[in-house]
């Protein structure tokens, strides 16, 4: 082992070294409390690199929802206010109409937003309201110790649902994002996964979209994200990201549902 | 300044324009829409935030976004949709945002109906939500008394950071009487220093209600408490009418107090010497002058549109010293003066202290 000792190394390597890769402004250095494997903090992360790039993080305000990402508030380095359950969309509403300049958007899970928060993502995307959600779905209800949600698979297990999900007596799996795909008011709606790191890199690129959309006033933005769950999954986090592309990606495929024509940041292509 | 004919529900409206409300944001019920429909019209005139909201529940939390963002942000409704709203008055009060919010009262409970009532009296002082908190609740009796108490709604909720409560009722909402309306005022434009304006050139704000920690909840929950003790102090709001040689005492608040007044002029001029105290604030209650009004009375009459909620308020106050007889009125019907003055007259021919009317003595 060659183990250089601290007096040994000249000063000046350091500062002559070129910084290739180093946090976000728009993250705090908090450490996350999110599960080993979830995607939750690779997912703040991307939302951050965004933010740095387009250069708006002193004029962002962001909304955190009720869930695992309860404290999504104390990991963004910007102004930021915590929500009811499923409330997100309408106090981002109320932000965004007071301060139109601003950016403005939600973060949020599956039961909080396709559950609890149905009618309040509907009625903001029917508004075309300008603001960015970042829908997060990993198929529970993380927080609470994964319970079914609406978006959880027919069949799937889960604490609410322990002989799999019947979709003839628990529904089927909702589609929310094709949903609001339908709504003039919307201006960008896409899905995307964390399953690889090509998939997690076209992520990164729609939340880019989704906040340039914001930017050029076209309506709501939401990409919705697959996400891991290796806790409540009962599946190692290597595992969690084969599930993802095995069982979730089936029954909702990646893809673009709605691509405003004004969006003007496309050459970034998916 | 002209006197001029106004609705009770545009007047409030009118009021809150001119005290500087910078958004408003709501949903129609009646009997409280025409505050709404008349927010519709005036702010987009003057350049000020409009959104008709698909609930009341989404109507609070966009009152709760704006309100993070340090504007003058207000919301109104009547009972069914105020139930809605308790949600986003926790996590307001859990907060401190300071808004706005305007009860015009209905009969219920339940669907109920459209007419007057006071049944939310429990629901905005001692329930608007869950964990420990009061809105501070104003009730005005008339019209100009809507005007004057929109007026400084937002000061009161600037000051203390939190929710006031207008509470009115059906008759307050729909009736026209003649107001004086308050000049045009311009809020002081200065951002208050917890406000999310964008984190330019200074650290992120946060505004939350979460504390997963116990002793940091307990703290912030004793700060609440602090300031919520302040507002008792500060805040208690009352008239009375007639009291000072009164021997009979009615305690009557917003539309039922106003009728009151007509039935203690009836009685007295049948020689029943009847006063009226009616609080304006209804939290903080304004015990303290309730209570010093108690040992020279042989006996109170609480009226309310309601079937007693502020009665157990007065009971507390009076502490079995005097007699309660309690008339109340539910479905939204209005009681009468007559029934008010026939009570009074009941009470003086009788034994207050043997009659309680199936009331029970308070005795501790």
């Amino acid at each position: 082992m060659n183990i250089l000792l601290e007096h040994e190394t000249p000063a000046t390597d350091l500062d002559q070294m070129e910084i290739v890769y180093q946090r976000p402004d728009a993250l705090t250095d908090l450490a996350t409390h999110y599960c080993p494997g979830c995607s939750h903090g690779v997912i703040h992360h991307l939302i951050a690199e965004v933010i740095d790039e387009l250069g708006i993080r002193s004029h962002t305000i962001g909304v955190a929802p009720v869930g695992c990402a309860v404290f999504a508030y104390k990991y963004f380095n910007l102004d930021s206010c915590e929500a009811a359950h499923g409330r997100a969309p309408a106090m981002a509403t109320g932000i965004k109409r007071v301060l139109p300049d601003h950016i403005v958007f939600t973060y949020q899970g599956d039961g909080d937003l396709a559950s609890i928060g149905g009618n309040e993502i509907l009625h903001a995307a029917l508004r075309g309201e300008r603001i960015t959600v970042i829908f997060v779905n990993n198929a529970v209800y993380g927080m609470t110790g994964g319970q079914m949600a609406p978006t959880t698979l027919a069949g799937m297990k889960t604490t609410s649902s322990p002989a799999g999900r019947n979709p003839l007596t628990q529904g089927y799996p909702l589609h929310l994002t094709e949903m609001l795909a339908t709504m003039p008011g919307v201006a960008y709606a896409v899905r995307r996964s964390m399953h690889s790191v090509a998939e997690t890199r076209k992520t990164k690129k729609a939340i880019r979209h989704a906040f340039t959309a914001q930017q050029q006033g076209l309506g709501l933005s939401i990409v919705e994200i697959l996400a891991a769950c290796p806790t409540n999954w009962h599946v190692e986090p290597a595992d969690a990201l084969d599930y993802i592309r095995d069982r979730m990606l089936p029954e909702y495929p990646v893809g673009d549902f709605k691509v405003s024509e004004g969006l003007g940041d496309r050459r970034l292509g998916d | 300044m002209t006197r001029e004919l106004w609705k009770g529900n545009e007047a409030l409206a009118e009021a809150a324009i001119r005290a500087g409300v910078d958004a408003f944001f709501g949903y129609p019920i009646t009997p409280q829409t025409e505050l709404l429909e008349y927010m519709a019209r005036r702010m987009p005139e003057l350049g000020r935030t409009f959104l008709q909201a698909e609930s009341e529940i989404a109507a609070i939390n966009m009152v709760y976004g704006a309100a993070c963002t340090g504007v003058r942000a207000m919301t109104s409704s009547s009972s069914p949709g105020i139930s809605l709203m308790q949600e986003g008055f926790s996590y307001i009060a859990g907060s401190e945002a300071p808004c706005v919010v305007v009860d015009i009262m209905r009969g219920g409970p339940g669907l109920g109906n459209i007419q007057p009532g006071q049944a939310d009296y429990f629901q905005i002082t001692r329930s608007a939500g869950h964990g420990d908190f009061h809105p501070l609740v104003l009730a005005p009796a008339t019209v100009q008394e809507a005007v004057d108490l929109a007026y400084i709604s937002f000061d009161l909720a600037f000051r203390y950071r939190t929710l006031v409560l207008l509470a009115g009722d059906g008759a307050l909402g729909q009736m026209m009487e003649p107001v004086e309306m308050p000049p045009m005022r311009t809020p002081d434009a200065t951002q208050p220093d917890w406000a999310l304006t964008g984190a330019k050139g200074r650290p992120p704000r946060t505004i939350t209600s979460l504390y997963l920690d116990a002793d940091e909840l307990a703290s912030v929950n004793a700060r609440l408490q602090e300031k919520l003790k302040t507002i008792a102090a500060a805040e208690q709001r009352w008239e009375c009418f007639m009291t000072d040689d009164a021997d009979l005492l009615v305690v009557a608040f917003g539309t039922v107090a106003r009728i009151a007044k007509s039935a203690v002029r009836a009685a007295r001029a049948a020689g029943v010497r009847a006063g009226l105290f009616r609080p304006i604030s209804l939290w903080p209650y304004p015990a303290p002058v309730l209570d010093g009004l108690v040992d020279q009375v042989q006996g109170v009459l609480v009226a309310e549109m309601n079937a007693g909620q502020m009665l157990e308020d007065v009971r507390a106050i009076v502490r079995g010293r005097t007699p309660i007889r309690f008339l109340g009125r539910t479905g939204g019907v209005i009681p009468m003066p007559d029934e008010i003055t026939n009570e009074l007259t009941h009470m003086t021919r009788v034994n207050h202290r043997t009659n309680g009317a199936g009331m029970k003595r308070d005795v501790e």
